[in-house]
């Protein structure tokens, strides 16, 4: 395949992260394109005008947004390693997975970071729950995807990298070995991961940039969580 | 495994177009299977242990085995049965077609039911916000469609069956939020027409009139005015 491919993507998102690591598994060469969330470019708004976010995909002329999509599309565009199982029943339950990631991790996750009291108490329950329940799906293998890396385990990457950074910002614990102890070791060896590495945003001066804009978060999340 | 039975059972709720996207797919293929109608104020342990997760419907049971989340059923449905039904699959084969009908299928999900609720459960402002963020919502679903007879193209598709349960809840939308479709959105609702034409959506969405009085006993149990 000549043509090119661009990652309009977000140095901080792990919804970015997902797009370049998809490619680079595949052994995908692109331009990735960094767009400042907070002054979004004509690029971006003219590629994704339905949802205005990153990552968004452009291969030739054609545009893909929606980091799951993108995945999947990556994987059936390319050669390479698959990302998902050949299996129906196992492609299903991938994609169960991943769409788990993001409807019920991703919201509760960041409420638990930046509330208070009772309000918090309750996040950190509901996330827990469901990361103690993504946890028995890693069942003794290395990764999610079995051997080698697979849409769940792109799915969680955010997990993987991101949300220690965060405990360590907001002064919250939420995954320890003790009680997490697949999901921990799953976070090392992905974080490790040859091909990962390349793509995932240097740990101090992402600690550097949430530190800077905590008091936003816990702000932006006041409005958004139920009184007590 | 969760269930011993061999073949197709489907665990739903009769007025769900989250379900009728998975019978729909399943009449398309023309496959044989079981409609297990569940109670959702005393759920099943079949249920319970089918979607130990969400605890929702709809599920596909296939030799016992649960399939969950009605977007990935329908795939699932496609991808297993491709050869086997001898009918054109739901998602075309070229990867950036299908990453679109994704995208397409995902944002009915993200949309639709969401404002649609607050349509029937708000008044006042909130109520004015639904209404327009359903209006905008359905022009960018037209706009989506274009001059195409179905999403899909000239085929009924995989996006044709993720939107077209919703069909049947236009005269509730149109009755709690003011809207005419046929007004605002002529082309999607002659494509609404166009795929009640279709035996496996005729056959499995509710008549709008129940859909209405269903929401209305809805809001009675919740104490809605």
């Amino acid at each position: 395949m000549g043509e090119t491919v661009k990652v309009i993507g977000a140095f901080d998102s792990p919804f970015s992260h997902r797009a370049e690591v998809a490619l680079r598994l595949k052994g995908v060469p692109y331009e990735l394109l960094l767009e400042d969330l907070g002054n979004k470019s004509d690029l971006l708004l003219k590629h994704n005008p339905i949802h205005k976010k990153v990552p968004v995909l452009l291969h030739g002329d054609r545009t893909i947004p929606e980091s799951l999509v993108i995945v999947e599309y990556v994987d059936e565009a390319f050669q390479g390693p698959p990302l998902l199982p050949a299996d129906p029943f196992d492609r299903a339950t991938a994609r169960f997975w991943a769409r788990f990631l993001d409807d019920k991790c991703s919201t509760p996750f960041w409420l638990s970071l930046w509330t208070e009291g009772e309000v918090q108490q309750g996040f950190m329950k509901e996330i827990k729950g469901n990361l103690k329940l993504l946890e028995g799906q890693l069942k003794g293998k290395r990764f999610f995807g079995g051997d080698t890396i697979g849409l769940v385990d792109i799915a969680a990457s955010g997990f993987a990298h991101w949300l220690p950074l965060f405990e360590e910002v907001a002064g919250v614990t939420l995954a320890t070995p003790e009680e997490f102890p697949d999901l921990c070791r799953w976070g090392k060896d992905y974080t490790s991961h040859d091909t990962v590495k390349q793509c995932l945003p240097d740990r101090a001066t992402l600690l550097a940039r949430f530190t800077a804009k905590k008091d936003m978060f816990v702000s932006t999340v006041k409005s958004m969580a139920p009184k007590s | 495994m969760a269930g011993e039975k061999k073949g197709l059972q489907l665990l739903d709720f009769w007025v769900s177009p989250f379900g009728q996207r998975c019978r729909i797919a399943l009449d398309e293929k023309a496959l044989p299977y079981e409609y297990l109608e569940q109670d959702l104020g005393n759920k099943s342990e079949l249920l319970l242990r089918s979607n130990p997760v969400h605890k929702k419907i709809p599920v596909l049971l296939h030799d016992g085995r649960p399939v969950c989340e009605s977007l990935i059923i329908v795939q699932y449905i496609d991808e297993a049965f491709s050869s086997s039904s001898g009918k054109p699959p739901l998602l075309p084969s070229d990867p950036y077609a299908r990453a679109q009908a994704r995208f397409w299928a995902d944002y009915v999900d993200k949309k639709v039911y969401d404002c649609g609720t607050r349509l029937w459960k708000t008044k006042g402002e909130p109520q004015q916000q639904a209404r327009k963020e359903m209006v905008e919502i359905l022009k960018t679903l037209e706009g989506a469609l274009g001059d195409k007879p179905y999403f899909g193209g000239d085929e009924f598709g995989f996006v044709d069956v993720a939107f077209v349960p919703f069909t049947a809840w236009f005269l509730t939308y149109e009755r709690y939020g003011e809207i005419s479709v046929d007004k605002e959105c002529p082309r999607l609702a002659a494509w609404a027409k166009r795929c009640g034409e279709r035996e496996s959506v005729n056959k499995n969405l509710s008549p709008p009139e129940k859909v209405y009085e269903f929401i209305g006993t809805l809001k009675k149990k919740f104490g809605i005015e």
